[in-house]
């Protein structure tokens, strides 16, 4: 019997069997950032141990950092204590940081691609649960806590047991202004926010192939919002165009390169894998999404009405209830009968130069609605520069945005970026949890292209009649 | 680590299905560098109104719960992000038990706890325990008719006990590692380190490049 993609990368990293089933895996990337390390690091002082592989340990800021044009003086003494903590660490413990005011810093998830350490077969780990987002290029890539944090950087190696397989298959092609955001909020609509624990997604499928890397990393990178720690899709030529571009310092070059191509194309999943589990998605049916509730699976094509509370596959009425209050919204309601307040485009689900061309071709000649706020926060420096070069940063300015420094920004607000209560937000990011971009703010997550319409239209349109008129 | 074998303490319930770790642990209190102070914080949003007071509305703060050690909720708990704080701040406030029951859809099983979540407890000494709906219903309808009731928790027997005049008892499955962990408070980067000699094997003969 042939093997999954999954299986491939797993069985070449198995370090040892253990006794109760489980594996010591290798790890061959360890991405670190300011939020989740402190107290790993505090560990590795107190039990006098070192880092054992910081040449593949890799470091930046990005959840703290203030995304406004004084970013360098952080204001927040809390902020400010965990961000020079991880310079202390990373300067005692010799591991490369790509700090704020560096030219490659930005969201962990977006520079690991940029810079060449995101590669296919690896293993890749970060104290944070979007680390999913590396899949894309046919790793294992997942999120982790501190003491697993703690662990790699001890031993280079995590206990893992192994997870089951899925295939999600998205057949067909999507319509016009229907994107990998989309596809991606209808299948954890589908699957629901636990159906993809304990499994590790792999996306296939005419549609897939067909997207570019960045729209594959938004697919991945809400994997976890379906309950799966990975999700994951084979390398091809598109995978490959990507990494070898000049400005990847880390990607393999020359002889090195040929022996890795030779390898990446041994990873597919054979033709006669068994996964523990498939769905196919008829991706030509996919309408753009939007987020009515709490978390992501709450989740609707844009025209539908706000649902009853007993009337939604998977939740309670209660569950339902305790969203639409916190939503502040009632059933029968039509969401683009409601205005917004802020429109964010960003995060590591959709801050990637992609993304900022499909939001500016919307913006181009247009203007923001007086009553909302636009912020538009690139996830990296080199994010932004690409996008200040190709001058989207001046459409932006023109419809009346904010363009800001790189950073995880709005999607947690862990910096100034917050929502202040009961305001609304339509949002390019990946969590629409209670709290989450500020207390008591309201998040309805969709495709930038539809944020962008958002911004515009000052409430949700259904981007693709919106466009027309 | 503080192990955990047995343990006996009060019922509290929380109704609430796909409660994230943005509901246990808000943001603004990943900013810290320690790894303690996180307890009073636990449900920060739900627990405390604006003012600061304790919320009144908010169940886990009924006075029948004071000194509650066991949480009984609903399914998929911990979802979200991967913050350890959240284990942190459960543990910090009096938390030694988690019970949340694996739910059936579209004939599928879903796990009462996230695998972030769960890999989490298991390293913090927080035990996670999955029960069929069935036998959660059973422990949610009991606490609601009887304030004060208890629950004992034996981890080797893998058995939780709900001290109702008549006790009710419930066998759970949970990972061997876990366990083995949980009752002998192991350090895992300890256990790893003894295998240093098979990590040194292994690295001698893998490109981490391919």
């Amino acid at each position: 019997m042939g093997k999954t993609l999954f299986e491939k990368i797993w069985s070449a990293h198995v370090v040892r069997e253990m006794p109760d089933g489980s594996s010591l895996l290798y790890i061959d990337r360890h991405l670190v950032h300011e939020v989740t390390s402190p107290q790993a690091f505090e560990g590795l002082r107190l039990a006098g141990r070192r880092v054992r592989r910081p040449d593949l340990t890799f470091s930046t800021m990005d959840h703290n950092v203030p995304t406004t044009v004084d970013r360098l003086t952080i204001a927040d003494p809390v902020s400010r204590a965990q961000v020079e903590a991880l310079q202390t660490n990373c300067d005692d413990f010799d591991i490369q940081l790509y700090g704020l005011g560096d030219a490659h810093q930005g969201i962990v998830h977006v520079i690991g691609p940029e810079l060449g350490q995101t590669l296919p077969g690896l293993t890749i780990v970060c104290g944070d649960s979007h680390t999913s987002t590396h899949g894309a290029f046919g790793a294992l890539a997942f999120g982790i806590g501190t003491s697993e944090v703690e662990h790699v950087l001890v031993t280079q190696t995590l206990v893992q047991r192994k997870p089951g397989t899925f295939k999600i298959d998205f057949s067909g092609r999507p319509g016009p202004h229907v994107f990998s955001k989309d596809m991606v909020l209808k299948m954890i609509g589908l699957i629901g926010t636990a159906g993809g624990t304990g499994y590790v997604l792999e996306y296939g499928g005419e549609a897939v192939q067909a997207l570019s890397m960045e729209a594959r990393m938004s697919i991945c990178n809400m994997s976890i919002e379906a309950g799966a720690r990975a999700g994951m899709i084979a390398p091809d030529e598109t995978t490959i165009e990507y990494i070898t571009r000049d400005e990847r310092p880390f990607a393999p070059r020359g002889e090195a390169l040929d022996r890795a191509m030779a390898y990446w194309r041994s990873l597919p999943s054979d033709a006669d894998a068994v996964f523990d589990r498939t769905l196919t998605i008829d991706t030509g049916t996919i309408a753009p999404q939007v987020t009515w509730g709490t978390n992501p699976g709450m989740v609707m094509d844009i025209g539908q009405p706000v649902p009853e509370p007993d009337a939604v596959p998977g939740y309670s009425r209660e569950d339902v209830q305790k969203a639409l209050d916190y939503m502040g919204l009632v059933p029968g309601t039509h969401l683009t009968d409601v205005d917004l307040d802020v429109v964010f485009i960003g995060s590591c689900t959709n801050s990637r130069i992609e993304d900022l061309r499909q939001a500016a071709a919307v913006l181009d000649g247009r203007r923001k609605a007086d009553h909302v706020d636009l912020l538009v926060v690139p996830g990296s420096e080199q994010v932004r520069r690409q996008a200040e070069a190709e001058g989207l940063d001046r459409i932006f300015k023109a419809a009346g945005a904010q363009w800001r420094f790189a950073g995880c920004s709005m999607c947690l607000g862990m910096n100034p970026d917050q929502l202040r209560p009961r305001q609304r937000c339509a949002s390019t990011s990946n969590r629409n949890f209670e709290g989450r971009q500020g207390k008591d703010g309201r998040t309805h997550l969709v495709s930038p292209e539809m944020a962008a319409a958002a911004a515009v239209a000052g409430r949700l349109v259904d981007v693709r009649t919106w466009l027309e008129t | 680590m503080q192990p955990f074998t047995t343990h006996t303490g009060l019922v509290a319930t929380l109704s609430r299905s796909n409660v994230d770790t943005d509901a246990i642990i808000p943001k603004q209190f990943l900013k810290s560098i320690k790894r303690t102070g996180y307890g009073p914080s636990a449900f920060f949003d739900w627990r405390y109104t604006a003012d600061g007071q304790p919320d009144p509305d908010f169940e886990l703060n009924q006075p029948r719960f004071d000194g509650r050690s066991i949480l009984v909720t609903r399914n998929n708990f911990g979802c979200g992000s991967s913050r350890e704080h959240a284990v942190w701040a459960l543990a910090q406030d009096g938390y030694r038990v988690i019970i949340a029951p694996w739910i059936e859809r579209n004939g599928q099983r879903l796990p009462a706890f996230a695998d972030i979540f769960r890999s989490n407890t298991a390293k913090n000494g927080l035990l996670a325990i999955e029960l069929a709906e069935s036998e959660v219903e059973t422990i949610f309808k009991s606490v609601a008719n009887q304030p004060g009731l208890e629950a004992s928790v034996d981890l080797a027997a893998q058995e939780v006990t709900l001290l109702t005049p008549d006790p009710v008892r419930f066998r759970f499955e949970i990972d061997p590692g876990a366990k083995e962990q949980l009752l002998k408070g192991l350090d895992a980067i300890d256990l790893t380190l003894a295998h240093a000699d098979d990590i040194h094997r292994f690295e001698r003969d893998h490109d981490t490049w391919l």
